[in-house]
């Protein structure tokens, strides 16, 4: 190829440095931090806001509280982790007048029929961030990334007590700059735009609907 | 490297101000951007400390910018993301071509990029048998109208619903027509969830790339710039050599400012953070991620001390939102890929004075776009200094390109005799004097064509009998 980068670099180096172009920074405003009511709180009315349907409930009951969202809908299946808490919990409780559960067990070359195809996913979350009402997601190789993009319904499981102040607050307590995943998300609701007259319209190319099981023991 | 683009200037400006549907579909739409940011940013003690840090931020990371490059460079590779350098944007189409063709690639997915519009990419893989195509709504709207973008944000903003519905049904075959906002989504999401699923390469942009972690930052509100990144095996990224910062706490407040600023928004549907191509167990993402790193001109902008600041902008278009000028005109009277305030410094120094000079006068100097801008980049200053240096020839290394092709002696002497008449009193007083008894005269004789031009849309003063030294002098007050 061409020396393009010898020829960048050296114009970039050729310059002196200029001192005064650096200016001082302030410190990051205080994070407001938020009792863990407050958290679940405004991550839920901040994740309604943007069309996200959130259901609290507890480690106990939350299979209950999604087998009746599930019910409610007619689905023709369920994307789920097998190899995951999560997805152990699925396979040993589901029930035969369910959506079936349907695993994510081969490479994307092998499913993606099946991804495109089937109409719900079911993922759990890293956390969440409550002054932007997001989750963070950091797939794995058993939960991979299309789980939570290609079918049009995605159901995320988030623990409360991984729920963040903000994404500064994260990446801080978590020393996320050691070891980023190969993809890391912030979701904040079902796939939206406005590219029409700024008209806001939900699930444009990604999951129509979110639904988001908040687990607070 | 493409020949400059010739842009018409006052006939593209003609045009667009008498475009009333244009003029009506701007207003409404940069009205609304304008309201939902000041809502966002309600507190302007917290936004100020927000911005003076989001200029902190981008200041650092420019401060050390072949350091950080390398950095990036480095940590990606270790990654195992591939890194590839192009001075110009036809060296960084040949790039992504090589990679698709060593894929056997045809069918290309694009997200939204404005590097790429620099590039002029699409139409390069078209002349070469390879469809790109975009998916991003508003992108996929103005493709299907082969026009261009005509806003940083929001591509289509120029046209109505009416106009998209047409373009539907016209376009895409056995589309019935609809003016229903939600069934032209459900159309164009039937259509590119089938090319998702076929996409053989990916291509996107960059936001941020952290150098810290060699991550690659994409924010978006529709799924598509995941898809394009998650669903096809190969993953071309490309970005402008100025996106990158230092460390990934830079990101927060960064990204904070480009939403809020950009759609009024807390935080978009999607934020992407892209470290490293498949690994050996995981079962989707691309196996490989290139990133494109191009300079265009970016460097010759950077050595210069005044100049560098234009490369803090973080592409969230509320200056073009904010601009008077943006307002009325739309983004495609400008000629050329970035519009509005930004557009009007970034163009001409990524152009040339003598091809895109022009640009620098469609501002009112009004400052609202200064006002507005996340990262405080000194906009007018820059438009007056790319105006000035339209006029004369500088002896600097750090000159804008095409700098003094303006020079015109017939201005010169004119402006030489104004300071002249304005620095030495006795010339002062007899031009007055002059003008008293002659100006109203002036608009009976001949005018050049400069007046002409001038005064088809202004009116000419009145210039009075007496001057304003005469009128205090005979009211008694001291003149000095």
């Amino acid at each position: 190829m061409s020396n393009a980068r010898a020829n960048i670099l050296a114009r970039l180096r050729e310059v002196a440095p200029q001192a005064d172009t650096a200016v001082p920074e302030p410190a990051a405003p205080p994070i407001e931090a938020l009792s863990h009511a407050d958290q679940v709180d405004r991550l839920k009315r901040l994740m309604e806001a943007m069309h996200a349907e959130v259901y609290l409930t507890d480690s106990g009951n939350w299979t209950a509280v999604l087998k009746d969202v599930l019910r409610q809908r007619s689905l023709n299946g369920l994307l789920y982790a097998p190899a995951t808490p999560i997805g152990t919990t699925l396979s040993e409780s589901w029930e035969s007048d369910l959506p079936p559960l349907v695993g994510y067990d081969q490479v994307v070359e092998q499913s993606k029929e099946r991804l495109f195809g089937i109409d719900a996913g079911i993922t759990s979350t890293k956390g969440g961030l409550a002054d932007v009402g997001a989750l963070i997601l950091w797939p794995t190789p058993h939960e991979p990334r299309l789980m939570s993009l290609a079918p049009a319904v995605h159901i995320a499981v988030l623990e409360a007590a991984n729920i963040h102040d903000s994404l500064a607050d994260a990446i801080a307590r978590e020393h996320w700059q050691d070891k980023m995943p190969t993809n890391a998300l912030l979701i904040s609701g079902p796939s939206k735009t406005a590219d029409i007259e700024l008209v806001l319209t939900f699930g444009v190319h990604g999951p129509k609907e979110l639904i988001v099981l908040i687990l607070d023991d | 490297m493409a020949n400059p683009v010739t842009v018409d200037f006052p006939r593209n400006f003609t045009k667009a101000l008498n475009d009333g549907q244009l003029r009506r579909n701007l207003r409404a739409a940069m009205d609304t951007l304008g309201l939902r940011r000041r809502n966002l940013f309600s507190d302007p003690e917290a936004f100020e400390q927000l911005r003076a840090r989001g200029d902190a931020i981008r200041r650092r990371a420019l401060s050390k910018l072949p350091q950080l490059l390398e950095q990036l460079e480095r940590k990606c590779t270790e990654n195992g993301i591939q890194v590839h350098w192009a001075e110009t944007p036809d060296e960084a189409n040949r790039i992504c071509l090589e990679i698709m063709q060593r894929h056997n690639a045809t069918r290309v997915i694009k997200g939204k990029s404005m590097v790429s519009e620099e590039m002029h990419l699409n139409h390069f893989l078209e002349e070469r048998g390879i469809e790109a195509l975009e998916t991003d709504l508003g992108e996929y709207i103005i493709q299907l109208d082969h026009e261009t973008p005509s806003h940083i944000i929001v591509p289509a903003i120029h046209k109505n619903r009416d106009q998209i519905a047409r373009l539907f049904h016209e376009k895409i075959p056995n589309t019935p027509y609809t003016e229903v906002v939600e069934e032209l989504n459900a159309i164009a999401r039937k259509i590119l969830r089938e090319k998702f699923f076929a996409g053989e390469v990916g291509v996107s942009g960059v936001n941020f790339a952290v150098a810290e972690t060699g991550t690659l930052c994409l924010v978006e509100n529709e799924g598509n710039g995941r898809m394009c990144t998650t669903a096809p095996p190969v993953h071309i990224a490309v970005m402008g050599l100025e996106k990158v910062v230092e460390r990934l706490e830079d990101v927060p407040p960064l990204l904070r400012l480009l939403t809020g600023s950009a759609t009024g928004q807390l935080i978009t549907t999607y934020f992407n953070m892209i470290s490293s191509p498949r690994k050996p167990d995981e079962k989707d993402g691309p196996k490989e991620v290139h990133l494109v790193l191009l300079d265009n001109g970016r460097t010759q902008i950077w050595a210069d001390p005044e100049l560098r600041q234009t490369l803090k902008c973080i592409r969230c278009g509320t200056c073009l939102n904010h601009c008077p000028v943006y307002t009325r005109l739309g983004g495609h009277a400008y000629g050329y890929v970035y519009p509005g305030p930004i557009g009007s410094i970034l163009t001409p120094q990524l152009e040339g004075l003598e091809n895109a000079g022009a640009m620098a006068t469609a501002s009112t100097f009004c400052g609202a776009c200064e006002e507005v801008c996340p990262v405080k980049i000194p906009i007018v200053d820059i438009l007056r200094r790319l105006r000035i240096e339209a006029y004369n020839k500088v002896d600097s290394p750090h000159a804008v390109k095409g700098h003094g092709y303006k020079v015109n002696a017939m201005e010169s002497l004119t402006w030489k005799g104004w300071a002249l008449s304005n620095a030495t009193p006795w010339v002062n007083a007899l031009n007055a004097k002059l003008l008293g008894l002659l100006g109203p005269q002036l608009p009976r004789l001949p005018a050049p064509d400069i007046v002409k031009k001038w005064t088809q849309s202004r009116t000419l003063p009145k210039f009075a009998s007496k001057s304003l030294h005469v009128l205090a002098k005979e009211k008694g007050l001291s003149d000095e």
